[in-house]
């Protein structure tokens, strides 16, 4: 076996690669949340917090094919509150006004940056920007 | 993968080969990354011509992936002992074709990220949705006969029994791939050059003449660098059957052409207008759709007399004749034709721009890697299986 | 993911039957949520469609005011690039929007029409047919061929289907050539179809088209074709109208009053 040495690198070289997005975190000391600026005027979210935190994707997405597809328009949560479906006025207008310290600075946190719901819907204040 | 190691040793010209091969696909490779980050505007399509060379790239190698049945109906069906040496080569070249075709539609995609929608949510309405399942059933029982079959010979043992049927499932497949993707465009109310109940047949009887006489250049080829002979007799079958399809996809044509122009129907006239005169001054493609008559007319003149048919050393030009005027013709004035002019009369034309000639010689360049690949592995087998 | 799905679902279903247990409370006070297909405001129909008065259209010359609003609506981008354009409505020749309309001699007076066009929301809809993935579909309630950006792969077969050339593709990135973003409407991404949806968004609002609600001469009428009372079922008995290549069999759902 006069590969083994090689055979021993290839191994190192391989659980260094797999293992890289771990070490790379560690090194960089990002493991820290991210201080998340909420709305003043709101205490609630659409769901609990723990819920949003883990699954408003899913949520999302479950809106999108509710208005888009059902035509139905309306969230009811499940203490009662009624919402409209709207990432851009309900989501951001109505409560998390400042995207970039909300939903950006998570999403930036967890690694998902820039997911591709902003290339279609519009943050309001990015257009209010623009429009001054 | 098993007898994969075959095609890891080769000669010095086997590996400068694929290393060409593998350039060209890096170099289609920062292509796409182009084409994904801009998005498809980076390519010679437009608002009118919505599609361009790779749907006609996909289009032309269906029917080479279809032809393989050339082969495996006369041996397999007919125990035709001439094509012995040939069936396999065409088995693998109708995989690395059906390859092809895949990669051709996805880089024809605007969301490739979503393709898996169409088994998400499948569509039976949806012919595009057939195609995927005829191409993807194709690819499997071609991939399962051609190792099946390749792995029997290299144990020197009869294949197993139960390959028969799914060879015989794989006659039909094949028919039905072309068909359907025939009925993705003549099934459309609105573009007449398509609409035509010919177009599956015209699609077939051209795919029997060009995907053999890749075949036959192929068989050629590997003669001349590897000494494996496919044999005088299945090069004169192969030949004859090139004949027979480039006989009737002309004379498909050449019915489409009546009916157009002694009903004079406008919107039925008007695209081989655009094609074969140019309309409003805009006549990009003539000189190519010309190009494509005459090679058809050379062509035929070649087969049909036996002597040149016949004749070894000339085979090889009337296959490229033939395979370059089928080429025109369907990998290029087809899809095109069919969009020019617009439902609204517009003449926009269309040229591929580079980045789209990249992506697409890229394809090629995997499909001809694929073939090479088996190709090795096969004549590997065989060699082993004669000494 | 799997946990969260669950408890998802467990939380979709407590809301769910707190919404039924609302809907009762709300049938007895007489309430209802303030927009969807259930509010009182929304506009609904059995099968929308539109009367275009061309006569009425062509008053004005030049006038753009239904594209405008349409445009400025739906984040439409004004691409310079003939090639890569995006339209939802805009004006046509006459001969090219009714071409076996035409002939050489025709009276000025309808030569001369500028013709809008849009989709035509067909009854019969090719680009429905063939799409893979049902990113285009025909709402069964109202007749309205819709778009769902969200699943539409781009493959661009409904623009080969469409025999009116309503579609349009996202060669680009819109973003860049729409002057003035509404943040009441999405931008579409590259590599997505769209076109018109008949303002289902608005509809649902209880607001009339876009373009209906623009046009400065009342030229456009939008209503429901199976109300025998209705406005445009009343105006196609009176005056002759004509549809856009209907010998396809699509039956296209916008009709011009020449």
């Amino acid at each position: 076996m006069r590969d083994r040495s090689l055979i021993y690198l290839g191994l190192l070289i391989f659980l260094a690669v797999v293992t890289f997005p771990f070490t790379y975190n560690l090194a960089a000391g990002s493991g820290e949340m991210p201080d998340l600026e909420y709305p003043d005027n709101e205490t609630q979210c659409v769901e609990s917090k723990e819920f949003m935190r883990s699954s408003h994707m899913q949520l999302l997405v479950d809106w999108r094919e509710s208005l888009v597809r059902e035509n139905v328009r309306t969230h009811k949560t499940s203490d009662g509150r009624t919402y409209d479906i709207s990432l851009t006025n309900t989501c951001l207008a109505a409560c998390h006004t400042r995207k970039g310290d909300f939903c950006d600075r998570c999403h930036d946190y967890s690694g998902v940056e820039n997911p591709y719901c902003w290339d279609c819907h519009i943050d309001p204040e990015q257009t209010e920007r623009s429009a001054r | 993968m098993f007898m994969f190691e075959k095609a890891l040793t080769g000669s010095r010209k086997y590996w400068t080969w694929i290393a060409c091969l593998a350039a060209v696909v890096f170099l289609a490779f920062l292509a796409y990354l182009r084409q994904l980050d801009v998005g498809l505007g980076i390519s010679g399509m437009s608002r009118d011509v919505t599609w361009g060379i790779y749907i006609a790239q996909f289009t032309f190698f269906v029917g080479v992936a279809a032809s393989a049945v050339m082969v495996v109906l006369p041996y397999y069906l007919h125990n035709y002992k001439a094509f012995g040496r040939v069936t396999i080569l065409g088995e693998f070249l109708a995989i690395s074709s059906v390859t092809m075709c895949a990669l051709f539609i996805f880089v024809d995609m605007g969301q490739p990220a979503r393709v898996l929608n169409v088994l998400l949510y499948p569509t039976l309405n949806s012919p595009m949705f057939w195609d995927m399942v005829s191409l993807g059933g194709y690819f499997l029982l071609n991939a399962v006969i051609a190792l099946v079959t390749l792995s029997a010979e290299r144990k020197g043992i009869a294949p197993p029994k139960w390959i028969k049927p799914v060879i015989i499932l794989s006659i039909p497949w094949a028919i039905s791939i072309h068909t359907v993707t025939a009925f993705l465009y003549s099934g459309l109310p609105g573009r007449s050059f398509w609409l035509t109940a010919i177009l599956a047949p015209r699609f077939l009887a051209s795919a029997f003449a060009s995907g053999p006489s890749l075949l036959i250049l192929l068989c050629l080829l590997i003669r001349r660098l590897t000494g494996y002979d496919v044999g005088k007799e299945a090069l004169r079958k192969l030949a004859v059957i090139v004949t027979y399809g480039m006989i009737l996809n002309v004379f498909f044509l050449l019915m489409e052409i009546f009916t157009a122009f002694y009903s004079k129907i406008p919107e039925h006239m008007e695209h081989f207008h655009y094609l074969f005169a140019g309309l409003e001054g805009r006549d990009a493609l003539v000189p190519w759709m010309w190009t494509s008559v005459l090679l058809a007319a050379v062509s035929l003149v070649l087969l049909m007399t036996p002597r040149f048919r016949n004749n070894q050393t000339l085979l090889p030009v009337i296959c490229i004749v033939v395979f370059l005027s089928l080429w025109i013709d369907k990998g290029l004035g087809l899809v095109v034709g069919g969009f020019i002019p617009s439902p609204l009369g517009a003449i926009t034309e269309y040229a591929p721009t580079l980045y789209e000639i990249s992506i697409t010689l890229g394809i090629f360049a995997i499909g001809f890697l694929m073939v090479t690949v088996f190709y090795k592995i096969a004549l590997s087998v065989r060699e082993q299986y004669t000494q | 993911m799997i946990i969260s799905r669950k408890k998802f679902l467990k939380l979709t279903g407590i809301s769910m039957l707190a919404a039924t247990g609302e809907r009762i409370a709300e049938s007895l006070a007489g309430t209802a949520p303030s927009a969807g297909p259930g509010s009182p405001r929304a506009l609904t129909a059995k099968r929308w469609a539109m009367v275009i008065d061309l006569q009425k259209c062509a008053r004005e010359d030049g006038c753009t005011a239904c594209i405008d609003a349409c445009h400025r609506t739906h984040n439409v981008p004004d691409i310079d690039n003939r090639a890569h354009e995006i339209k939802w409505i805009w004006k046509e020749e006459f001969k090219h929007a009714f071409p076996s309309a035409h002939n050489e001699y025709q009276a000025e007076h309808i030569e001369s029409l500028p013709v809008l066009l849009l989709c035509n929301h067909c009854d019969n809809p090719p680009c429905v047919r063939v799409c893979p993935t049902q990113a285009t579909w025909k709402r069964e309630e109202d007749g309205i061929v819709m778009m769902d950006w969200h699943r539409c792969i781009g493959c661009r077969y409904c623009m080969a289907a469409c025999p009116y050339g309503s579609r349009s593709f996202n060669w680009i990135d819109p973003r860049n050539d729409i002057a003035q973003l509404n943040p009441d409407f999405p931008t579409r991404t590259k590599g997505v179809v769209e076109k018109c949806t008949f303002c289902d968004t608005r509809l649902a609002k209880g607001e009339l088209p876009a373009c209906v609600e623009a046009c400065p001469q009342d030229a456009i009428f939008f209503g429901d074709l199976d109300d025998a009372g209705s406005e445009i079922r009343q105006l196609l008995k009176s005056e002759y109208a004509i549809r856009r290549k209907p010998e396809l069999g699509t039956k296209p759902e916008i009709y011009y009053i020449v």
